[in-house]
């Protein structure tokens, strides 16, 4: 196909081929003896949703997840806007909280989960408090660099114009690391779903990692994919949402992704 | 100008600028002392690295010189001020307001609100012609039209200097010559004291009746040299005689002192 007749297919039916591919792949998986064990047939993983349902436990292990999913990610993101402020700022805190940030980031949050689980228990408290960490540097670390990148420019043509230090700050420093902080909630939500079952290997009682581990001692292979598929539906949706924010607030950009 | 009341709207006095950098000390300006008249209009020239730039910083109170002052109607200049407008090189519009936005930020700043302040702007944006623009947002503008938008946003406080450093650099010649032609039309209605910094000698020569010719290393005035060509001046004066030999004469100055900067 050339480039026009290409371009003449709607996005959506681009979604609709790009959808029906990845099935073909995945039958054809299926199908295939060495990986059919990992990829069960569409039409079985399909059914483990009623069954699961039937369990009683496919729309708790989601609720729960979201719960602390949401949770987790905001309070990072209310604890990362200001730290990031702050350590862009004023040096001393910048010198001190940076080498932590860049320490306990490269850190596979499931390697710290057993020291959380030992001061806050089991539960609710140890999921949210992962997730709140690893989403927290991710968050800070880009809005950091935000406030760091505000053009020193606009800064003084709004002082020329009689703004003070609030002004600037309100007017200027904020709109303009927006787009940042919009990376942030993109990336921090991401980590949150992606450290999920490490968050939920704190002895949690419902949740889609929770349930995946579960699942995996009793080889249940069906259930454990349809999982695996809602996390990724989850964070298609996320970014979905976090897209229409970020045409909403800042079009006015000048570099546009086509 | 014969007729016209002759008073000190800016004084620099003996400004000294030192940077602490990396390699030791750097001189930029070296007791750099001018008086700017109220309604004149001063071009700066020189080689890059003059100091030109930093003594308009200094003068927008966006800089401190490091000994000497600056008084703006006798008074001592300290930190920014809105009597002192500025016009960047890059424009400096913010891209998440619309023209019209940008033109009124300063006067929200100055308690002017709503309909009185959308009619100041308008005003400011009907004399750059972009008033068919009002609504677009800074990245949908050519570079020429923006930088409209920063003299109307100027303007639209009212300062009583303009202290203009390389507004039109950034353009195209095309977009340059009619800016200047622009700007020149309005200093001729509006007469507001221009302290304009530029490396292209014929543009100084255009605009101006002073011409500032700084040297470099460290920064210093070299030569003061007066524009005698009467207003209104257009396009067709940069052919006279007068125009060239004046052309030649700092064109003459300012590559001697590139050469120096390049020694």
């Amino acid at each position: 196909m050339n480039k026009k007749t290409t371009s003449k297919i709607p996005k959506k039916v681009w979604l609709l081929i790009s959808l029906a591919v990845a099935l073909v792949l995945w039958t054809l998986l299926s199908i295939n003896p060495k990986t059919a064990r990992s990829f069960p047939n569409i039409v079985k993983v399909i059914k483990a949703i009623s069954t699961m349902i039937n369990r009683g436990v496919f729309w708790e292990d989601i609720s729960s997840s979201l719960i602390s999913v949401t949770a987790g990610f905001a309070i990072g993101f209310i604890l990362s806007l200001p730290t990031a402020i702050l350590m862009a700022w004023y040096l001393p805190v910048r010198n001190i909280i940076e080498p932590w940030i860049q320490f306990i980031r490269n850190i596979p949050p499931l390697a710290y989960v057993p020291l959380i689980v030992l001061s806050a228990g089991v539960g609710r408290k140890p999921q949210i408090i992962v997730i709140t960490i690893a989403t927290f540097l991710i968050m800070t670390v880009t809005i950091y660099q935000g406030v760091l990148n505000v053009d020193e420019t606009l800064i003084k043509a709004a002082r020329v114009l009689g703004a003070t230090d609030k002004d600037i700050f309100l007017k200027v420093i904020a709109p303009a690391t927006l787009p940042f902080i919009i990376t942030a909630i993109r990336l921090g939500s991401s980590t949150a779903l992606t450290t999920l079952i490490a968050a939920e290997s704190t002895g949690a009682v419902a949740g889609l990692g929770m349930r995946i581990r579960s699942l995996n001692n009793s080889f249940e292979s069906e259930p454990m994919l349809l999982y695996i598929i809602i996390i990724g539906i989850i964070g298609m949706l996320v970014e979905k949402f976090v897209k229409y924010i970020e045409r909403r607030f800042t079009g006015w950009q000048e570099k546009r992704d086509a | 100008m014969a007729g016209e009341e002759r008073r000190v709207k800016v004084k620099i006095d003996n400004v000294k600028k030192i940077f602490n950098g990396r390699n030791g000390e750097m001189i930029a300006l070296n007791g750099v002392s001018l008086d700017i008249m109220e309604n004149e209009f001063i071009c700066v020239v020189g080689p890059s690295g003059c100091g030109k730039s930093t003594l308009l910083n200094i003068i927008a109170g966006l800089l401190e010189p490091t000994s000497g002052k600056i008084y703006c109607d006798g008074k001592e200049v300290v930190g920014t001020g809105t009597e002192r407008g500025v016009v960047f090189q890059q424009y400096a519009l913010f891209p998440w307001m619309t023209v019209l936005k940008n033109v009124m930020f300063g006067l929200n700043l100055k308690g002017i609100k709503g309909k009185e302040a959308e009619e100041i702007a308008m005003k400011y944006i009907k004399m750059v012609q972009l008033e068919d623009f009002v609504n677009h947002y800074p990245k949908e503008l050519s570079g020429g039209m923006k930088q409209r938008v920063a003299i109307a946003r100027a303007y639209a406080v009212n300062p009583e200097v303009l202290l203009m450093d390389e507004p039109f650099g950034a353009l195209d010649a095309q977009t340059r010559t009619q800016l200047q032609t622009e700007l020149l039309e309005t200093w001729e209605k509006e007469r507001k004291t221009c302290f304009f910094i530029t490396h292209d000698v014929e543009e100084a020569i255009i605009l101006a009746q002073k011409v500032i010719i700084m040297s470099a290393r460290p920064g210093r005035i070299k030569e003061i040299v007066d524009i005698n060509i009467p207003y209104p001046r257009t396009q067709e004066t940069k052919m006279t005689p007068e125009f060239l030999e004046l052309k030649n004469h700092i064109w003459g100055q300012v590559y001697q002192e590139y050469l120096e900067v390049r020694k």
